[in-house]
């Protein structure tokens, strides 16, 4: 087994886990590279079907490319693609700097979501080696009722025996991506032919490395115009994969206030 | 390394968790580790020493690892947080975890992914509380690679002696838990002396730097020459197959395997393998430790998770008793005649502890009799699981000879077992009877459906007690029996009467319980009626074992009401009695029920009138079952 297997394999595992375990689960299909890598290993893991429906939380202003991706991948994949609306931005906390108020809309549709499907299981393409916060996570991290996430009370987790049982009210987060990285990614695209959105790719001396929404996401400058290249970029670069997202920016700490309230 | 080499595939990253007693200086270390090595992104170094100017304190190297907010102002590490980094060609990943005693749970969850660890002692300080304990538990984890850094060496003067004295006390500890280390390296992280260059401060010593003993470590590989265990993690129904699923935990599987299922004592063939996307990697004939697999079988047998496959030579051992060495982590403590549930792979079963054998100081590493093992203690008990379990001795092979301990939903500790001294419980592989033969029916089952006028077949309702199982069961008996239906009803209390009048309420007795009805079922569709039964049938996989054993004719009818329906309606005083405490393991009540994931009817009771529940029914059966176009009514 290569990396990639490796990779693959303990994906699968945890996704099977999860499946086995928990009733009434969804996965987050934020169109992202890593969500479509997402579905490729449940398709995996699942023999060509994922049984549980692809949610995307839909702030409304994402890029036309990524909604014509949604549509076209919707059907190809087979998915039982549920669209959750967010709030307006006047429904977020105002004490939040201006574009992590915008990314906090979708910490609203998402609890939205879970409130409406009483979903119980929400399967989440983060990765540790995106941002410091993250890389404290569990594989299966236990949320409460309102969704937030206590980095101080995490289950142990070891021997693959995983917190699958949801605390009252609320639901488990599943990471099957927690111990992948940007290139890990990248390279799993290209061995398997996992279609991403374009955007990815460089135009103009400039390409998005992580999308978000149209207004708190900027481009990186970037002459990669395939996923090759974009191998080779990140083999070079030591800009951190976040660098586009504003909403990580503005304060120290401003992420992490905003995963503690139940952002991915 | 030599520049001319190609470039070779990115092998996998070798993990090791850095532990110690808090304020030993790991974070420090981190902070340097990372700088000295080039492995910090641009910025990160500058950024925090820009930080630390605007809040007015001094620069620390430990500030650059602690990256939750609420680290900086306490000072400790919290959880485990991983920290990758290239050095040399290689890829190390750092899993740093808290020395607070607070937080053994995440030193575990750190140490659970590493290959190797790094132990930090305080030259001033030297061994101290958790030191020992994180040696002890590494050990007890089965982390083999051990590297030990004596820190803060600046603040003894870099005094040789000072090392010589400690170096050789964690040397000799180490030995008794049968631990060699792979170095002891004397180092200042505050100055950078031998965490990557060997400074000027001790001439004195020869040995590995910290990096250098890093790239001593070599990443573990899943066992592939130890015997097959494939332990069984789901089953999918996919069109007419049923394809296991799981990981092979150690050793091979082949095409063409007898494999032996544990502790159900089944055996059967390994059909093929099956992959998506089908073609390429598909039809491969053998999957090796570490693959994910999916498999299909030769026979029809019932297989659920939490079986363990292995080959019929050097299978598992099946035990009902066990030792085991246990570590605490839960604040309630461990207590003889307690039991909770053990968690082995897939396989869950309530276990009691039947004795607490001693308690372990892992300073002194002496062993005392106790009475309970507290939150971070470890110790040794004997456990009694409440059924036949399959397992290896930690020893032999790790990941089929642990296990955890749960309360609630809660992990409360881990264990490993020893099995020396216990007999194999395995009675011999169940076979196919050879001298049992089936003797065909002359009447075909066609004949009987066309005299009948409706398909046989069972409508297995299940739900709550109070749902209206049996009310809706005998309503429809008589509305169908009208129609002309053979049809007849099977219900839960009647037949505890006669022919369960032997079984209680334990969880085996309800399998039991369950398992005769669907036999019963079985014969009276085979004969061409109708069947409905009203169980309760908390238990999914007693449902799925039902449909296996009737077949095509099985549907699954999910009679639901919620508990607050129920429990009002309460038409037998049941909810009552256990609300009181005079009914133990009642279902939704003290007892699980295990909602249909996907039954083939569902009938809400609680929302809808009798009446409107039985048109249901009927329309159902007559779509499903009925083959006359019209019937008198």
């Amino acid at each position: 087994m290569d990396r990639l297997d490796q990779l693959e394999s303990r994906s699968v595992y945890i996704l099977r886990e999860a499946c086995a375990c928990i009733d009434n689960l969804a996965m987050l299909w934020s169109l992202g590279k890593d969500s479509n890598t997402m579905i490729r290993l449940a398709q995996k893991a699942f023999f060509g079907r994922v049984p549980f429906p692809a949610l995307h939380v839909d702030t409304g202003r994402k890029f036309p490319e990524m909604y014509a991706f949604r549509e076209r991948y919707a059907k190809e994949w087979g998915l039982d693609l549920l669209v959750q609306d967010c709030p307006d931005i006047e429904e977020t906390d105002a004490a939040l700097p201006p574009a992590a108020r915008s990314a906090a809309r979708k910490s609203l549709g998402l609890k939205a979501a879970l409130a409406s499907h009483e979903f119980r299981g929400l399967v989440v393409g983060i990765r540790r080696d995106e941002e410091a916060t993250r890389a404290k996570e569990r594989v299966f991290s236990p949320r409460g009722g309102d969704g937030e996430w206590q980095p101080r009370e995490q289950p142990p987790e070891f021997w693959d025996q995983f917190a699958v049982e949801p605390p009252p009210g609320g639901h488990i987060r599943i990471h099957p991506l927690l111990h992948w990285t940007e290139r890990d990614i990248w390279a799993y695209i290209q061995r398997e032919e996992i279609p991403v959105v374009d955007l990815y790719f460089a135009r103009n001396g400039q390409r998005y490395r992580s999308l978000g929404d149209q207004d708190i996401t900027r481009p990186v400058a970037s002459t990669a115009s395939n996923v090759a290249e974009i191998l080779e970029e990140l083999t070079a670069t030591q800009v951190s994969e976040r660098a586009g997202r504003l909403m990580d920016h503005e304060a120290e700490d401003s992420f992490e206030r905003l995963r503690v309230d139940g952002y991915m | 390394m030599t520049d001319s080499a190609p470039t070779p595939p990115p092998a996998a990253p070798l993990h090791f968790v850095l532990t110690g007693h808090v304020d030993h200086g790991k974070s420090s270390l981190i902070g340097r580790l990372l700088h000295d090595a080039g492995a910090l992104q641009e910025g990160k170094f500058a950024a925090m020493q820009e930080m630390c100017r605007r809040r007015g304190v001094e620069f620390q190297w430990a500030f650059l690892m602690d990256a939750l907010q609420a680290e900086r102002d306490q000072g400790v590490t919290i959880d485990s947080s991983w920290i990758r980094f290239r050095h040399s060609e290689r890829e190390f990943i750092l899993i740093d975890a808290p020395g607070h005693e607070l937080f053994i749970r995440n030193m575990i969850t750190g140490a659970d992914m590493a290959d190797a660890a790094l132990l930090v002692v305080d030259a001033q300080e030297g061994l101290r509380e958790q030191s020992f304990r994180h040696g002890f538990l590494l050990h007890l984890m089965g982390v083999r690679q051990l590297g030990v850094v004596v820190n803060k060496m600046d603040l003894v003067g870099y005094k040789q002696e000072v090392f010589a004295a400690l170096e050789a006390q964690i040397r000799e500890y180490l030995a008794r838990l049968g631990v060699e280390p792979l170095a002891v390296v004397p180092i200042s992280a505050r100055n950078g002396d031998m965490i990557v260059a060997p400074g000027e401060n001790m001439p004195w010593y020869e040995g590995a730097s910290v990096l250098e003993t890093l790239h001593g470590f070599r990443a573990r590989e899943a066992a592939a020459d130890l015997p097959l265990r494939l332990p069984v993690q789901d089953v999918y129904r996919h069109g007419q197959e049923r394809i296991l699923v799981g990981r092979i935990e150690s050793g091979q599987a082949r095409v063409g395997d007898r494999l032996l299922f544990s502790p159900s004592n089944q055996t059967a063939t390994l059909a093929a393998f099956k992959k998506w996307p089908e073609g390429g990697a598909a039809g491969e004939e053998v999957a090796s430790a570490g693959e994910c697999v999916g498999f299909t079988l030769g026979e029809k047998i019932f297989i659920e998770r939490g079986e363990l496959a292995s080959h019929e030579e050097r299978a598992p051992m099946e035990t009902d008793v066990l030792r085991a060495r246990i570590f605490w982590l839960s604040q309630e403590p461990l207590r003889p005649g307690e039991s909770y549930e053990m968690r082995l792979l897939g396989a869950r079963v309530l276990a009691e502890v039947e004795s607490l054998e001693w308690r372990v100081d892992t300073a002194t590493l002496a062993r005392s009799p106790a009475k309970e093992l507290g939150a971070n203690e470890v110790g040794e008990a004997i456990l009694r699981p409440r059924r036949m379990l399959a397992l290896d001795d930690f020893e032999d092979n790790p990941p089929t000879g642990r296990f955890v301990l749960a309360r609630g939903k809660r992990i409360c500790g881990g264990g490993t077992a020893s099995l020396q001294g216990y007999a194999d419980r395995r009675g011999g592989p169940i076979r196919h009877s050879s001298h049992i033969t089936r003797t065909p029916h002359p009447v075909e089952v066609a004949e009987r459906s066309r005299r009948n006028g409706h398909a046989p077949g069972v409508l297995w309702f299940t739900g709550l007690s109070g749902a209206g199982k049996s009310t809706l069961a005998f309503a429809l008996e008589r509305r169908l029996y009208d129609r002309g239906f053979q049809v007849f009803v099977l219900d839960g209390d009647n037949l505890r009467h006669r022919l369960n009048a032997d079984l209680r309420f334990s969880p085996e007795d309800r399998v039991e319980n369950i398992r005769r009805a669907y036999e019963v079922a079985g014969l009276f569709s085979r004969a061409g009626m109708l069947v409905i039964t009203a169980f309760i049938s908390p238990y999914a996989s007693d449902r799925e074992r039902a449909r296996e054993a009737i077949g095509s004719g099985f549907r699954e009818i999910y009679i639901h009401a919620d508990l607050e329906t129920c429990a009002a309606r309460d038409p037998k005083n049941l909810y009552k009695k256990a609300k009181a405490g005079e009914i133990v393991e009642f279902t939704g009540v003290s007892a699980p029920y295990e909602a249909p994931k996907r039954p083939d009817l569902r009938i809400d009771t609680a929302e809808r009138e009798i009446e409107e529940c039985i048109a249901a029914l009927l329309a159902y059966v007559e779509a499903e079952f009925g083959l006359r176009e019209e019937r008198a009514s």
